[in-house]
């Protein structure tokens, strides 16, 4: 185990290691490149680093542009002032043509903390799954955002890449047989009475989540998420057919994002209890991050109920 | 291709402007005001100023071009028609579903559109990316945008000029159609964007100004926007919207309005005349 590390510093650091490798690789910021991280790789390749200003929309369009002449642009700033302020241009300019562009959204979720609502987006995972044809993807930990990163890098296509603020720990290196694939769910631990389906720092909470319910004689399989669109509904099918309840859990509105993603899928191909677990339809508000998480039932014990209720709703 | 100017360029034009007024009419939806008003440009960027190859529309060192005012796409497609991108019969199916000739320009079915756009105030931001591409790629091609009056009114237009700037892209060159309309009326009262030529030489760019219907002076600007180094340049030209149709011209109701059989006929007279004109003199 290597300890802690936010997701954002593990994507700085990929993206500084994997310049050399892919010279088509271009960054670009919005004024947050200390927050976002891309400072390591605006001092590493100064020549391939494009602030933008405080002028996301903009920004958006420049790597449109750009990914038209062959180069690989991935835009940084807030999940806020990406998916949020910048929707209608990833719609437009990025998403509609099909374009090569990678919106990466930091600070996603609520363990923002203490800058409070405006800058807490919990909508991104819903807002940038309704675009069609666009990717989005949410790591769990440090060793699997390094992997997201090379994968986004060689798939060609738009792509929402959903950052974390806060240092959580690194697992899935010592996940026996782990492998990323885009697209493809990771099964961290079998269980056979409830599946929780998480994504980003869920994931953690899910596996503390299965420890409290294994007191309990409660048998959690969990499974990692992190590609919210496509859906690996192939994982998700077996996981409701063999364990017969679902609790998803991310750290974004419970409305349209993995949750959404995961009802409605089983609604039309095996309905089994679904409870979600994440954020109710309602703003962030400031506090540390914990006491956020805390104040919001973004907590292992808060999941480990919403698992007691999916095992409770089983016929 | 041999370049045209003159005279030549101007017949081109209208040829141009009879197959987006006929497009509009048969697809009996669409925006003949601004397509007419943006036709001479677009005719000077593809039969004189910009190096494309129709054979192979993804040339990686080919000129590029933004239609930021994305809506005026039927004379768009007939440029690209008549310079050979695809055959022009296809023009007669525009906003049809079983074409490929949406109702704004897309990149991904439409051969030689080099950007998605219609959704206003988006485009010149692309425009930027494709020269600053080029920039930093080490290419010699050069981008250029249209843009409108109107369009101009959203932020995201200003952001784009503030960055090319920046990047000093004297790579850049967008054409500005002031036509001095859009849906509501007037650019004067729905809302004032004037001064154009103060705002854009405050944010740093080149500022030329013409008539947009005299190919002269637009060829003159734009061998001049290639001369002029360090800053991207604007060009304001003033236009008509709805030129050459007489009953079109400056009403603002033709901004996104089809004619009726009747009125095709009257703007179809109007344009051979005015073809045949520039054929015998």
């Amino acid at each position: 185990m290597a300890g802690k590390i936010a997701t954002r510093a593990a994507y700085g650091k990929a993206l500084v290691d994997l310049a050399e490798k892919y010279p088509e690789l271009v960054v670009l910021d919005a004024d947050l490149a200390q927050a976002t991280q891309t400072k390591l790789f605006a001092a590493a390749c100064p020549a391939r680093f494009f602030d933008c200003g405080i002028a996301e929309n903009n920004m958006m369009g420049i790597a449109a542009g750009m990914s038209t002449c062959g180069l690989k642009p991935f835009t940084n700033t807030f999940a806020m002032f990406a998916a949020g302020r910048s929707y209608e241009q990833i719609r437009n300019s990025i998403a509609y043509p099909h374009l090569n562009v990678k919106v990466v959204g930091s600070h996603g979720g609520i363990s923002v903390g203490e800058d409070g609502a405006t800058h807490q987006c919990t909508e991104d995972l819903a807002l940038m799954r309704q675009i069609p044809g666009m990717m989005v993807v949410c790591p769990c930990d440090g060793n699997e955002m390094t992997q997201a990163v090379e994968a986004l890098l060689n798939y060609e296509g738009p792509a929402y890449l959903r950052l974390a603020r806060s240092a959580t720990e690194i697992f899935t290196d010592e996940l026996e047989g782990y492998r990323f694939e885009l697209g493809k769910g990771v099964t961290v631990a079998d269980g056979s009475a409830v599946t929780i389906i998480a994504t980003g720092i869920m994931v953690a909470m899910a596996r503390k989540a299965r420890e409290l319910l294994a007191a309990e004689g409660i048998s959690v399989r969990v499974i990692d998420m992190h590609t919210i669109k496509p859906l690996d509904t192939e994982l998700v099918l077996k996981a409701a057919r063999e364990t017969g309840a679902v609790v998803t859990s991310e750290e974004a509105s419970v409305l349209g994002g993995l949750g959404g993603a995961v009802a409605e899928y089983l609604a039309e191909n095996c309905p089994v209890p679904v409870v979600r677990h994440g954020v109710n339809d309602t703003f962030g508000r400031s506090g540390t991050a914990a006491a956020v998480l805390e104040h919001f039932g973004l907590t292992p014990e808060a999941l480990a109920d919403k698992c007691r209720r999916a095992v409770a709703m089983k016929p | 291709m041999e370049k045209l100017y003159g005279k030549d360029l101007a017949r081109k034009a209208y040829k141009v402007r009879l197959s987006a007024v006929e497009a509009v009419h048969r697809a009996a939806s669409g925006h003949p005001g601004g397509s007419l008003s943006c036709a001479d440009a677009l005719t000077a960027l593809y039969f004189n100023e910009m190096n494309v190859d129709p054979a192979n529309p993804k040339w990686e060192d080919r000129d590029r071009f933004v239609l930021s005012k994305g809506h005026c796409a039927p004379a768009l497609y007939a440029v690209l028609a008549m310079r050979g991108f695809f055959p022009v019969e296809d023009l007669q199916k525009l906003r049809s579903i079983d074409a490929h000739l949406s109702g704004h320009p897309d990149m991904k079915y439409i051969p030689g559109v080099d950007m998605s756009t219609g959704s206003l105030g988006q485009g010149l931001s692309t425009a930027v990316g494709m020269a600053l591409s080029a920039k930093h790629q080490g290419k010699s091609y050069r981008t250029y945008a249209i843009c409108g009056d109107g369009e101009v009114a959203e932020g995201q237009i200003w952001e784009a000029v503030m960055s090319a700037a920046k990047w000093n892209l004297d790579n850049l060159c967008a054409f500005i159609d002031v036509n001095g309309l859009q849906i509501d009326g007037t650019t004067k009262d729905v809302m004032p964007t004037e001064p154009l030529d103060k705002k854009f030489e405050a944010f740093n760019w080149h500022v030329i100004k013409i008539d947009g219907h005299d190919f002269a002076q637009i060829l003159d600007a734009l061998a001049e926007a290639r001369k002029t180094k360090g800053k991207p340049t604007a060009i304001l030209m003033t236009t008509v919207k709805g030129k050459g149709v007489s009953f079109m011209e400056n009403q603002a109701g033709w901004h996104g309005k089809a004619p009726n059989a009747e009125e095709f006929a009257i703007a179809k007279a109007e344009l051979e005349a005015k073809i045949k004109e520039l054929e015998e003199n």
